[in-house]
């Protein structure tokens, strides 16, 4: 954990053309992972979470606008032509999506699929890859993987499948796995164990991972760092354990209190956050959350508040941390 | 994979019996009589049943059609009402030209359909796209006779490159056949690879906006090569089965393409039997167009089998 | 033809009271394909509605005389071997292709409509038997059955007519029963169904109101393929007969005198190609405009 970061993201914006026009999907987004490092990006869906993962990829639409800075291992990302960054996806950095119902070709074996980063960065024969692939899917946990390495992706469970994409993710050994929502399509009984997995893998080959989460849950459990999103901006951010004790934005306050707890009260109503989600074509000009807020002042509309360290590595984007922290000091 | 086989099978015969019907009812039910027809309205009562008992005409409809039926499965067609050769003799002469026309003319629609389709959706929005479509938009609309007839004025008539018909047969060797094919089947190729370029283009950017696009290419795989390893093959359900229903207008084409370039193929001989009231031969050649129709379409039905392996355990 | 393309405008259903009416005008004239298709369309129309009142000559008189003119003060565009006035015999060219279209078209909308209604809402093994028949009618193109019927009827506008109109029916069982079983899948319709309506109400009252946009759109497209046969078929000589003027038979004739007149080829055609694109980019910019969530990968 030590030595410079894996990977730094410096100011990243990101534009994107919309049916409803530009939008400025992200904004000021500034971080740094350190090799070996978990970090965690929450946030309600359209946040901007996935935006920022793409952006990492390299894979979003063309139409898309990014400025500032993304450094992995010392070298610019932003502006890298295709086919460099096809050198380093798969190989170097690699993604895991939500729907492992469709993130597999259904014309290809599931063999196939896992083996073809291999193919396309290890240089190595096909059978070896093959013999890799079956390595891999055992790995995952896929039963029986010898047998049914030249199976379809149909004739797989969602679970299994969500293993197949691991395995997929993992062939070249990446420096970096993003894993979004890699459990939010999956059966309850299933999540804990996908969830296990992948952090089992990423202790065991040293990997860095960035996992993408609305469920705090997920989050506290399986990430060191985390970062809180809402309308495209990181409004906290900081190691998870402070970030859960000290919560300094009042969206993360309000993110926490609207999650379902097991063994509270019955009867007892789930608290939810007043109003809904900016759209990301028309931001305010302030705080992104300031329609939502409970404690919103003028001036939180008159520009983007900048961030506040409120302890070691720990950030807030809001300008009334002084009410926000002395009142939700002790929410949980 | 056994069952979906049969399923298949049976469909195609009972279509293939369905059609039979149709024709036979069509051109040897409705009212009047063939024998008449051949020898004009003012031929003697006793002339046209001596005919009528010589074609055989004067038995019962079922057993005429029975009689058919037996004959197309050993390959005897009967005897032409005009000329008293056999027909299956007289349509295999004719197929030496249409068969090598349609099949010309699919191979130039596909090539050229799939390459605008592939060019314009990887292209998707940009003025190559639009450029394309735009040409396509027109193509869709030219009758196909007519792009022929423009294709005569400028390669025979202006250029003389080319001659404006007639077909050299395959005596001379292959070359000369097929270059006197070769406007008839692009006349016939550029209508309907305008139609097939759009559903080509529609289908790949469909599967573009699938995940597992998304997936490939966070494996590295550069936009050309999850173009061709993961897009066509999934977009290729879709361009087959239109495929399969342009065949039936190929042939269709091919019909009036013959007579735009005085070719003797079948559609030359359609229409001579029916200038000659010669129904037997009629009903013979509309009975293989359909039946051309509904085998194509069912060896697309096989081929998806073979394309998605989803088909074979579901679809049962 | 166009079948497979157009079979998936019936997907989706345009929700009741959605239609966007207001401002349908406003956005209309700002459609570019929807204004090219509808001016060339009229052009069509016009020259049909005009030929009725009024031709520059008349069409059918024979003027051995002055045969294969070229363009001039008085002929236009010149004359044809026997002396007609090539406008004159466009302009009421224009009528035959109008006249055919539509009557063809109609009757492929009435049985395609009834027969994919009744399927939709019966299901089973009606609309088994329904699907399968109109399959089965797609392996018939309509200048084969006009040939089978040319045979035993001979040729004629008649004979076309219907051969085209059986060769409609097909795409309009289809779209109309794909439609109309999304219709048939929506809550309004439940509601009426608990409300104890029978199902010949509900598709009067709900499902064809609701499809009918849809069917407007596939309708336009159609005419543009019926023109297309009726033009191949008058070329073959299948259809609309001498002297009575059509632009597929103008085009037989001129083919004759290819290297004489080569231009006698261009005009009737290219008169074919206008309508049927004015008519496609009428029905493409119609299915934008009608249903904009069709519209999105156009």
């Amino acid at each position: 954990m030590s030595g410079a970061p894996l990977i730094e993201v410096k100011d990243l914006g990101v534009r994107l053309n919309t049916s409803r026009g530009p939008a400025q999907a992200v904004r000021g987004v500034n971080f740094a992972l350190r090799r070996g490092e978990t970090l965690g990006l929450v946030g309600e869906s359209g946040c901007g979470k996935s935006v920022t993962a793409l952006a990492l990829m390299g894979l979003l639409p063309e139409s898309a606008v990014i400025s500032g800075s993304i450094r992995f291992d010392g070298a610019e990302l932003v502006g890298l032509p295709d086919a460099a960054y096809c050198k380093l996806r798969g190989n170097r950095i690699s993604m895991i999506f939500q729907e492992p119902m469709t993130a597999l070709n259904p014309m290809h074996t599931i063999g196939h699929q896992v083996a073809e980063p291999l193919l396309r960065h290890a240089g190595i024969s096909a059978a070896e890859a093959r013999q890799e692939a079956i390595a891999l899917l055992d790995r995952v946990g896929l039963p029986d993987a010898a047998k049914r390495v030249d199976a379809y992706p149909h004739q797989f469970s969602g679970g299994q499948r969500q293993r197949i994409t691991i395995a997929m993710a993992l062939a070249c050994q990446p420096d970096v796995l993003i894993a979004d929502e890699p459990t939010t399509a999956l059966d309850v009984t299933i999540q804990g164990q996908i969830l296990d997995l992948i952090a089992g893998l990423v202790e065991e080959r040293g990997m860095s991972m960035i996992l993408i989460s609305h469920d705090l849950g997920v989050i506290a459990e399986n990430v060191n760092r985390m970062m809180v999103m809402y309308g495209g901006t990181v409004v906290e951010s900081g190691a998870t354990d402070a970030v859960f004790t000290r919560m300094g934005h009042p969206y993360t306050q309000g993110l926490f209190r609207a999650r379902p707890r097991l063994g509270a009260r019955k009867g007892t109503r789930l608290k939810t956050i007043a109003g809904t989600v900016p759209e990301l074509a028309d931001l305010p000009a302030g705080c992104t959350f300031a329609d939502r807020c409970a404690i919103v002042e003028a001036r939180c509309r008159a520009a983007l508040p900048a961030v506040v360290d409120v302890g070691a590595a720990h950030g807030v984007r809001c300008i009334r941390t002084d009410v926000s922290m002395a009142a939700g000091g002790s929410i949980a | 994979m056994s069952v979906f086989f049969l399923r298949r099978i049976l469909t195609l015969v009972a279509t293939l019996f369905a059609a039979s019907l149709i024709i036979f009812l069509v051109l040897d039910a409705l009212p009047g009589n063939a024998a008449q027809m051949l020898m004009g309205a003012d031929a003697s009562p006793d002339a046209v049943r001596a005919l009528t008992v010589k074609l055989g005409l004067d038995q019962p409809l079922t057993v005429r059609y029975l009689l058919w039926i037996k004959g197309m499965a050993v390959g005897d067609l009967g005897n032409s009402y005009v000329y008293g050769t056999p027909v299956a003799g007289l349509i295999a002469e004719r197929l030496v030209l249409t068969i090598p026309l349609a099949i010309m003319s699919m191979l130039i629609t596909v090539v050229l359909a799939l390459a605008a389709g592939i060019y314009t959706a990887a292209n998707h929005n940009k003025l190559g796209d639009v450029g394309v479509m735009s040409l396509t938009q027109v193509g869709i609309a030219l009758p196909n006779f007519w792009f022929a007839i423009l294709l005569i004025l400028l390669f025979s008539v202006k250029l003389q490159l080319l001659s404006a018909g007639g077909f050299a047969g395959w005596d001379d060797g292959i070359w000369p056949g097929i270059r006197s094919l070769l406007l008839p089947s692009i006349s016939l190729a550029v209508v309907q690879a305008a139609i097939l370029a759009r559903v080509t283009r529609s289908a790949v950017l469909e599967v573009l906006r699938e995940d597992f696009v998304r997936t490939a290419r966070a494996k590295g795989l550069g936009k050309r090569e999850v173009l061709w390893r993961h897009v066509l093959r999934n977009a290729m359900i879709p361009v087959m089965t239109v495929m399969g229903l342009q065949f039936a207008n190929l042939l269709a084409g091919t019909i009036v393409i013959e007579n735009v370039f005085y070719l003797p193929g079948l559609g030359r001989l359609i229409f001579q039997s029916i200038a000659n009231r010669d129904l037997i031969v009629v009903r013979n050649c509309v009975m293989l167009l359909a039946a051309m129709v509904v085998t194509v379409n069912f060896v697309v039905d096989i081929l998806y089998a073979f394309i998605d392996p989803r088909i074979k355990v579901s679809n049962l | 033809m166009s079948a497979p393309l157009t079979a998936s405008a019936a997907t989706s259903a345009i929700a009741p009271g959605a239609r966007p009416v207001t401002g349908f005008w406003r956005r209309a004239l700002r459609h570019r394909s929807f204004v090219l298709g509808a001016v060339l369309s009229l052009i069509v129309l016009g020259a049909a509605l005009l030929s009725l009142v009024w031709t520059p000559w008349s069409a059918t008189d024979i003027d051995i005389a002055s045969k294969l003119r070229p363009p001039s003060a008085a002929h236009w565009l010149g004359t044809d071997v026997l002396g007609r006035d090539i406008v004159s015999l466009l302009l009421v060219g224009a009528r035959s292709t109008i006249l055919v279209g539509v009557i063809a078209v109609g009757i492929g909308l009435s049985f395609g409509v009834c027969l994919g209604l009744v399927a939709a809402a019966r299901k089973g093994w009606t609309e088994e038997l329904i699907m399968r028949m109109s399959d089965f009618t797609f392996a018939f193109p309509a200048v084969l059955s006009a040939i089978m019927l040319a045979a035993v009827a001979g040729p004629g506008m008649v004979t076309s007519i219907t051969a085209i109109g059986i060769f409609q029916i097909p795409t309009f069982v289809r779209v109309t029963r794909g439609s109309a079983n999304a219709i048939w899948a929506r809550e309004f319709v439940l509601a009426a169904r608990a409300a104890g309506k029978g199902s010949f109400r509900i598709t009067i009252e709900h499902v064809l109101p609701n499809i009918l946009s849809i069917l407007i759109v596939q309708a336009t497209i159609q005419f543009a393929l019926a023109i297309l046969a009726e033009a191949a078929l008058s070329y073959l000589g299948l259809g609309t007969q001498p002297p009575q003027p059509s632009w597929g038979r103008m085009l037989n004739d001129a083919q004759t005198l290819l290297f004489q007149s080569p231009m006698l080829a261009v005009y009737p055609g290219a008169a074919i190609a206008i309508a049927v694109l004015g008519l496609n980019l009428l029905g493409d910019g119609l299915r934008d405009l009608l249903d904009p969530r069709l519209a999105r990968e156009r």
